[in-house]
């Protein structure tokens, strides 16, 4: 094990978090605290309980899942995306370092920036709205399940993409809108039935619910289906990424 | 006249290494690389690099240089054929063979918001090495790199970034170097004190491998000189050997009639009948004595003009390492 090389990349990666600060801590933050401000307390106030808790605080697992997994993308699609962009790949590509140490050392680095991006949304949710977390440790759980799971699709995306457009597409085309659609900010059966079941094919909806089941002990579908949805994702996009190295797919011709 | 210039060279296509050498430090075989287009950037190459020698492999823009470079540093797949680097395979043992590489890319890439010192710090961790920041000092004090550390890389020019490269490749202390066209849009300035950096990297015993299409390049810096054209070595030869043959001259005298033979009384020069009869071409070597040559040259036209051989014309020419290569290029084309 290179563990050398895996600190070099983590702590690169880590450190240009560290320069991008504003866009990558402080804009998530604001817009978070956008959503609060509008859903949690102009809208929120009109908006009876659900299930037994205020809205405000009803969305706030939501909402940081749609950080998280905004974020995860974004952060590891640009990591490895970046430096195939610019040519500097080929460091990369040239060291003694096996694949398995490569996505340590960018997923392991994106998905630890917005696992902490996603407690400091937290932070700033209990700014907002009383907070109380029924089962913290598997808060915790999805939250860094799902932050290294969509850190891994990111990495698919970054390698895929061959155009600063193509990167964001994905992100922009699919991910925002099933995350909107998937239970951010209504719980399942306040949809009629026919969008209920529709809804249920949306993978989104067993992530947002498991970690609002994690905060209220309330939930969509059950939380044993939530945790298999989790595992088939990292499943999934952990087999993608061992076809890419293998295949050496759009990174050694 | 091509012709005359060519085959010596042509002779030669295998590798020449003297019995005494030891094993190669670089040993490619059979190597072959067709892209996915159909494009069949290399053709069974086989060549060996000897353990501290400065090898300079020549080529025309599309011959197969870069290909060969990347298979062999791991940034492309071989179709076939293998590499040894140091005796271990550069695929299943990639972990030993890649430690001792290092390479200078051709593309000026860079990270562009990271400072000097940070990205060939960058560069040794990743050869998972231990930080070390005396080396780092050396290594970019050597590249008058020392003073602009702090600089970001999007704030420097060309010839500075080239320098960052060169410095990132010796982070890890490699002893095999590869410099992909390195002095490709330098100033002259810069590709002394690269020549002067190479020459010492390699009297500490690193073996330095450059591609270039500076034929001058080639014969101020190498031991040996292999051509590389259309994914093919055509030609590998010790620098001094080659430098003899651009020592041949050739004088060529445009006859007045055809002859149809070398007369007899000729016969103990060096000569040889060219375009059906018209010419004849003496070939011989500028080395020897300059006075020599003359009379030489004197006496052999004098008995030419007494053989009852009447010229119309006549030039003398130097072949150039150049010319030996674009006559190579050519002829295979």
């Amino acid at each position: 094990m290179n563990l050398q090389a895996v600190s070099a990349i983590y702590s690169f990666e880590m450190a240009r978090a560290g320069r991008t600060l504003l866009q990558s801590l402080v804009s998530p933050v604001i817009s978070t605290s956008l959503y609060f401000v509008v859903f949690g307390a102009a809208i929120g106030s009109r908006i009876q309980e659900v299930e037994g808790v205020s809205y405000g605080a009803f969305i706030v697992p939501g909402l940081i899942m749609l950080m998280l997994l905004t974020q995860s993308v974004s952060n590891a699609s640009f990591g490895i995306f970046f430096p195939k962009f610019t040519g500097t790949i080929y460091e990369v590509l040239s060291a003694p370092i096996s694949y398995f140490e490569i996505v340590l050392g960018y997923v392991g680095a994106a998905a630890s920036k917005s696992a902490i991006l996603g407690l400091v949304i937290l932070a700033t949710a209990n700014f907002f709205v009383d907070l109380h977390i029924q089962h913290p440790f598997m808060m915790l759980l999805f939250l860094v399940l799902t932050a290294i799971t969509f850190s891994l699709l990111g990495f698919i995306i970054g390698i895929w993409a061959d155009s600063f457009e193509k990167l964001q597409l994905v992100p922009l085309l699919i991910i925002t809108p099933l995350t909107f659609l998937g239970g951010s900010f209504y719980a399942i059966d306040m949809l009629p039935p026919f969008w209920q079941a529709v809804t249920l094919a949306n993978p989104v909806v067993y992530l947002v619910s498991g970690f609002r089941w994690s905060f209220y002990g309330i939930s969509d579908v059950n939380i044993i289906a939530s945790l298999v949805m989790v595992g088939v994702f990292l499943a999934v996009s952990l087999a993608i990424i061992s076809w890419i190295f293998r295949t050496g797919y759009r990174l050694r011709p | 006249m091509s012709h005359e210039t060519s085959t010596a060279p042509e002779q030669a296509t295998r590798t020449e290494i003297p019995a005494t050498h030891p094993a190669p430090v670089i040993a490619v075989s059979g190597l072959s690389k067709r892209y996915d287009s159909g494009f069949e950037a290399l053709k069974r190459i086989d060549l060996e690099i000897q353990r501290g020698e400065i090898f300079a492999l020549l080529g025309p823009n599309g011959a197969g240089k870069t290909t060969l470079i990347s298979i062999i540093c791991g940034l492309v797949n071989a179709s076939a054929g293998s590499v040894l680097i140091d005796g271990h395979d550069n695929v299943s043992d990639y972990r030993a063979a890649r430690a001792k590489i290092g390479l200078v890319p051709q593309e000026l890439t860079s990270d562009a918001f990271e400072n000097v010192w940070n990205t060939v710090r960058f560069s040794r961790g990743l050869f998972g090495r231990k930080p070390d920041k005396a080396h780092i000092e050396q290594v970019l004090k050597a590249l008058s790199l020392w003073d602009k550390r702090k600089n970001k890389l999007i704030t420097l020019s060309g010839g500075m970034k080239r320098r960052v490269l060169i410095a990132k490749a010796l982070a890890h202390e490699p002893e095999i170097l590869f410099l992909d066209e390195p002095t490709a849009g330098v100033d002259v300035e810069l590709r002394r004190d690269m020549w002067e950096v190479v020459r010492e990297l390699r009297s500490s015993g690193v073996t330095i491998i450059l591609t270039t299409h500076y034929i001058e390049e080639a014969e101020e810096m190498a031991d040996r000189i292999g051509v590389i054209n259309r994914g093919e070595i055509v030609l590998v030869r010790e620098k001094a050997a080659l430098m003899r043959q651009l020592g041949s001259k050739q004088l060529t005298l445009q006859l007045q009639k055809p002859l149809a033979s070398v007369p007899p009384a000729l016969a103990r020069y060096p000569l040889s009948l060219a375009d059906d009869g018209n010419v004849l071409v003496y070939t011989y070597d500028s080395h020897d004595t300059d006075s020599g040559d003359r009379v030489a040259i004197s006496t052999l036209l004098n008995e030419i003009e007494a053989a009852g051989i009447r010229f119309k014309d006549l030039h003398t020419k130097q072949s150039s390492l150049e010319e030996i290569f674009v006559n190579l290029v050519r002829e295979r084309q």
